[in-house]
């Protein structure tokens, strides 16, 4: 079974530059740990919300607004694809990643589609 | 089989053949539609046929029966699913299930689990469990809590379709975890109880329904899990508050306080029960916060008359269960049996620091519970400032009736009689 886990970090916060160099070394670990575990499906950072761009079409027309679709005080800042064999596992996954220390991480089960 | 012993099977085998259905169908909705038709078949049956040898093992064969049933009418899931599942059902082994009680595990133990995992809200957490593990139907549920048919229903599905959807794990955890969920089931165990004992809304005073069920879920829970000292401090909370239930409220529905309670009326059996099992949970060192509250209201129950209440004990049992868990109820509650053993000048005190706090500024025992001290203490106006201000805060009915005609024998002293 697959999870999303989707990181929620007030983007926002500033770290000085020995801070951020351990939380790279954090995700690393991290990731090299569940990639070893078999467990790493996906997993990237985002772009700031500065940089995001929101998309309607309405009547066939494509309309584009500068930055995220709600405001709010996390942003969606990254995510992991991960497998886990119920929602246990997924959660210790999830409770693993350095974010969840400081903002949170929602855990969302993937959709099994026939087709 | 009479209705009423078919009625008793229903009630003490349900969340059994529950746990069987869920795991050989994967499925908690199903599970609990094919049992509902299987009770009902027998219903039918069993008076014109005769009661089966093992009406457990009977009812599975049936629900098993009825599942495939429903699966083929409704369509639910396509036809690989549907191969799939009578595989399962078919070959699986379920007789081995039924026929014997030893030499499996019993189920409800993981079904217990599911029920009171975290990832489910906690109304969902207690719904789910009086459904499955108690039985209840969803419009029972639904009037214990008071609220809308409907809401329950939609709760108990969405409470399902998470299980399924999410994959919460239909087993027992391993381990690291279990201290920590069986702390979530006791927690709602509780709850179910508290919720029963003291309605925080409506007319009625104690929903007895609730109060049984949890009762139930406690005895469920320690016949799991025998090693929990925990649960059976649960227990023995759940028996001995209980105990109390009519002695608790008057003819006329009105409150009444343990101090002016018949003592004749509490349950005995009920309490020796309770006695026991609070022993038995002492002797675990160090006693957790269940049983330190179920040895409080031991204390209560080994008194015959409220002047033989031993209030240092329970000054001293709060005070342990302070440390264990603090928080400004346990306070107040110490500040009152303070008042009980020490003098009502110093448990009055202790009130005051907590009122100063601020943070029970909006919990009516707190009024309630100085208000009484300040009467004790003949401060009438004083007392009747906390009763208004109880009064103000208070949400069931019949505790309200209590505060109010406290309120008017204050008032009548001030007016300068004793009324």
């Amino acid at each position: 079974m697959q999870y999303m886990l989707l990181i929620y970090e007030n983007e926002a916060r500033k770290l000085s530059p020995a801070e951020q160099g351990q939380l790279m070394n954090e995700y690393m670990t991290f990731t090299q740990d569940i990639v070893k575990a078999g467990k790493f499906k996906a997993g990237d950072p985002l772009e700031p919300t500065s940089t995001a761009t929101t998309v309607h079409v309405r009547n066939g027309k494509t309309v584009t607004t500068d930055g995220p679709f709600a405001e709010t005080k996390e942003q969606l800042g990254g995510y992991y694809l991960v497998e886990a064999k119920d929602l246990d596992e997924a959660v210790a996954i999830a409770a693993r990643i350095p974010a969840a220390r400081t903002g949170s991480v929602e855990v969302r089960p993937i959709r099994k589609m026939n087709m | 089989m009479a209705p009423l012993e078919l009625e008793r099977l229903y009630r003490e085998e349900f969340g059994r053949i529950i746990a069987i259905l869920i795991r050989l169908l994967g499925d908690f909705e199903l599970a609990e539609e094919a049992a509902q038709d299987a009770f009902a078949t027998a219903v039918e049956h069993w008076p014109r046929e005769g009661t089966p040898r093992n009406p457990r093992a009977w009812i599975v064969g049936t629900a098993r029966h009825k599942a495939i049933d429903r699966i083929r009418r409704e369509s639910r899931f396509d036809h690989k699913r549907e191969e799939l599942l009578r595989e399962t059902l078919l070959n699986n082994g379920a007789g081995d299930a039924m026929d014997s009680d030893s030499s499996v595990p019993d189920e409800r133990l993981r079904l217990i689990f599911t029920c009171c995992h975290p990832a489910l809200a906690v109304e969902a957490q207690i719904a789910l469990s009086l459904r499955t593990l108690c039985g209840l139907t969803t419009e029972e549920i639904a009037r214990a809590f008071l609220v809308p048919v409907a809401t329950m229903a939609q709760r108990l599905v969405r409470a399902r379709r998470k299980i399924i959807a999410a994959r919460i794990p239909y087993e027992v955890p391993s381990d690291d975890i279990l201290p920590e969920r069986l702390e979530a089931v006791l927690a709602v165990v509780y709850l179910v109880f508290n919720e029963g004992y003291a309605a925080t809304h409506g007319d009625s005073l104690v929903r007895a329904d609730l109060c049984v069920e949890a009762v139930r879920l406690a005895r469920i829970l320690c016949e799991l899990i025998p090693s929990s000292s925990e649960g059976r401090g649960l227990l023995a909370l759940t028996l001995l508050h209980d105990a109390r239930r009519d002695a608790r409220i008057s003819a006329s529905g009105e409150l009444v306080l343990l101090e002016d309670q018949d003592r004749t009326k509490w349950n005995r059996a009920q309490i020796q029960e309770g006695l026991e099992l609070v022993d038995c949970a002492l002797r675990d060192a160090p006693a957790g916060p269940y049983a330190l509250q179920a040895a409080i209201a031991a204390v209560h129950s080994r008194a015959s008359r409220p002047a033989d209440t031993d209030w240092r004990q329970i000054a001293a049992l709060y005070g342990y269960l302070m440390r264990l868990r603090p928080s400004p109820v346990v306070e107040l509650n110490r500040a009152v049996a303070v008042a009980m053993a020490e003098g009502v000048e110093h448990g009055l005190q202790l009130i005051e620091a907590i009122a100063a706090r601020g943070e029970l500024a909006e919990y009516y025992l707190l009024f309630a519970a100085r208000g009484d001290l300040l009467r004790r203490l003949e401060r009438w106006y004083e007392a009747a400032k906390d009763y208004r201000a109880a009064l103000r805060l208070v949400t069931a009915e019949p505790e309200r009736r209590f505060l109010a005609r406290r309120l008017a024998e204050v008032q009548a002293h001030l007016r300068g009689g004793p009324g």
